[in-house]
């Protein structure tokens, strides 16, 4: 092409090359602007939240008892909600999303049976989460009757974690470098000995992007919790009870946006979406650092 | 990707640990330890196994029982969704979903690729270190949140644009999906352009190519399957999102044959009706059906996942 270009009487070349970069100048300023704009477009949307809602907030807010029907409810129960229900989430999921993970990469044989589980984890690892929730009453609500929950709504936020974290581990254990394992091996090191010191610690870095992508994610979660935790909570703050009703701060915030009938609705709905924001970017935040001191360790 | 290699590993494994296995002292413990830890694990496999097949299992069977009161034609096709009447045509729902993830990969699509060849090819090393943790933490962000930001500021917004009295509906819905499913699309892109091999864009330049001719007839098209990739996950993620579209679709049962009239998709609509209804009743036999059928559209997507990668590394 650039060859034609050159054998070519010298008035074309030239306008076809300051075409060429004409075209090149509008498309660079193109992705600029688009790039540029639609991050800090998003960003700034995330801004307004916390700008609108962070200022007002109290203690008395965060703590305090929601009110049906006069001002100045407070969100106590269902933040409470929501790190109760997440860490009963993360402590059935993690250890059982961990162990099936280790299973697909070190010890499952290499048959038709394991490569249709593989697809079938990677599948469900980007299903609807709704389905989780349907899931969730046919097993608490039918199976064993125990009606909306805040074990109901954990275990199947657990069940909605696992696949994903089931793949994450296998995954970045698959890409710790053969040589490191083989050696491990050579040095006479049992599969345990090789997978609890060489494979988990170099693979960690991986594992806990992929918790606390869960964790951010089981946070945030509503449409799981409204299903099998429902929409109210038990109205009692550090109510520690596995069998109330488990509303969380994500489903606080839809409750009191579209259906509350408060007359502060507007005022509790920016506070709450400002907390929600707040605290994922922080457990995102915070389960990152060790991993870019780790980083920085290493190099 | 490496499964002979991790074979032959896991021979290696298992020919040193039985080489090691005298019946006596640390090397009985160290055999008995790694014997209970592979058990332990292959327990979890098995359970994560059940759940997950329990999952398509139960789902499958409750929706099926719909057909024993209602004929596929008319829960496919008819657009009468009338539960209170024994009507039961899921057509408005099935055609929402579908129209509002054609309308969010339309927008998305090249708004996304546009940003990860921004964040892969334009941008200094200084700000791509910035922008792309950053855009990993969006990708975090719940999608309630989002539901709250489209109806607080985009809906009045549409209202006053375009003069209807609601403003719910498609499009709404649409544009939170977008800003939604931007940070997922653009960072797998971005990884899928960054994984390129260098000597591809050497080559271009070196023939004479601009930076815009470089990236549209080489780069992009070399890291197509990945983008490919970035979109479908995206269109899992639009397709199974409830809350975000629930605040703004305007959950009315009727046909979206204009972009600003209130309708409803399958997810909002499971997602309204379910607390309301009986569990042995038609209509939630329905409600299940229609989360089946999400089940099996998220499930056929990863499958072509699967089919492309396939293809892509054979090539």
């Amino acid at each position: 092409m650039s060859a034609g270009v050159q054998q070519s009487p010298r008035p074309f070349a030239s306008s076809r090359k300051s075409g060429n970069r004409l075209k090149n100048n509008l498309f660079t300023g193109l992705v600029w602007t688009v790039g540029i704009c639609t991050i800090i477009f998003i960003i700034g949307l995330l801004f307004l939240i916390l700008e609108k809602g962070m200022p007002k907030l109290s203690i008395d807010f965060l703590l305090g008892l929601p009110d049906e029907i006069m001002e100045g409810g407070g969100i106590g129960p269902a933040l409470f909600n929501s790190f109760y229900v997440l860490i009963i989430s993360l402590v059935i999921s993690i250890p059982l999303g961990m162990a099936a993970g280790i299973y697909l990469s070190e010890f499952a044989p290499d048959n038709k049976f394991i490569g249709f589980l593989r697809v079938c984890v990677e599948g469900l690892a980007s299903v609807p989460s709704i389905i989780f929730g349907l899931f969730g009453i046919v097993l608490f609500v039918e199976a064993f009757d125990i009606g909306l929950t805040i074990i109901g709504g954990a275990v199947s936020l657990a069940f909605l974690n696992l696949p994903v974290l089931t793949r994450v581990t296998e995954e970045a254990i698959r890409a710790v470098p053969q040589e490191m394992k083989h050696a491990s091996f050579a040095l006479g090191g049992t599969h345990l000995q090789t997978i609890r010191r060489v494979l988990i610690p170099v693979a960690l870095n991986g594992i806990i992007t992929g918790i606390c992508l869960v964790a951010g994610r089981a946070f945030g979660e509503s449409a799981v919790i409204i299903l099998t935790a429902g929409v109210t909570t038990s109205g009692v703050m550090w109510d520690f009870n596995l069998l109330s009703p488990g509303e969380t701060l994500a489903v606080h915030l839809w409750y009191v946006q579209s259906e509350a009938i408060v007359p502060d609705a507007v005022e509790i709905a920016e506070k709450s979406a400002a907390v929600l924001v707040f605290i994922v970017l922080l457990i995102n935040l915070l389960f990152r650092i060790p991993l870019w001191l780790n980083a920085r360790k290493m190099r | 990707m490496s499964a002979p290699a991790s074979a032959a590993a896991t021979e290696l494994g298992t020919s040193l640990k039985t080489s090691s296995g005298k019946t006596f002292g640390r090397r009985a413990r160290l055999a008995f330890y790694n014997r209970t830890f592979k058990a332990i694990c292959v327990v979890c496999a098995v359970f994560v196994c059940i759940i997950l097949f329990s999952i398509l299992f139960l789902m499958g069977r409750t929706g099926i029982l719909t057909f024993e009161y209602v004929s596929p034609m008319e829960f496919f096709f008819s657009t009468e969704w009338v539960p209170e009447n024994e009507q039961y045509g899921a057509f408005i729902f099935i055609f929402g979903t579908f129209a509002l993830t054609a309308l969010t990969m339309l927008i998305a699509m090249p708004i996304s690729i546009l940003i990860a060849v921004f964040l892969a090819e334009v941008t200094p090393p200084w700000l791509r270190a910035v922008l792309r943790p950053v855009l990993d933490l969006l990708v975090g962000i719940p999608s309630v949140v989002y539901g709250f930001l489209g109806m607080t500021l985009l809906i009045p917004l549409l209202r006053d644009v375009t003069g209807t009295t609601m403003g719910d509906g498609l499009l709404a819905a649409a544009i939170v999906l977008t800003i939604m499913v931007l940070p997922t699309i653009s960072r797998i892109s971005d990884d899928a352009i960054t994984a390129v091999p260098k000597k591809y864009r050497d080559a271009s330049y070196a023939l004479g190519g601009t930076r815009f001719q470089t990236t549209f007839k080489v780069v992009l098209p070399a890291a197509r399957s990945g983008i490919m990739y970035a979109g479908i996950l995206g269109m899992a993620r639009a397709i199974g999102e409830t809350m975000a579209v629930v605040m703004v679709i305007g959950n009315t049962p009727q046909l979206a044959n204009s972009l600003l009239k209130p309708t409803s998709v399958l997810t909002s609509n499971i997602v309204m009706q379910i607390a309301n209804v009986p569990f042995d009743s038609t209509w939630n036999y329905a409600l299940y059906l229609m989360g089946f059928l999400l089940l099996v559209i998220s499930l056929l997507m990863i499958v072509l996942i699967r089919f492309m990668q396939r293809k892509g590394v054979q090539r």
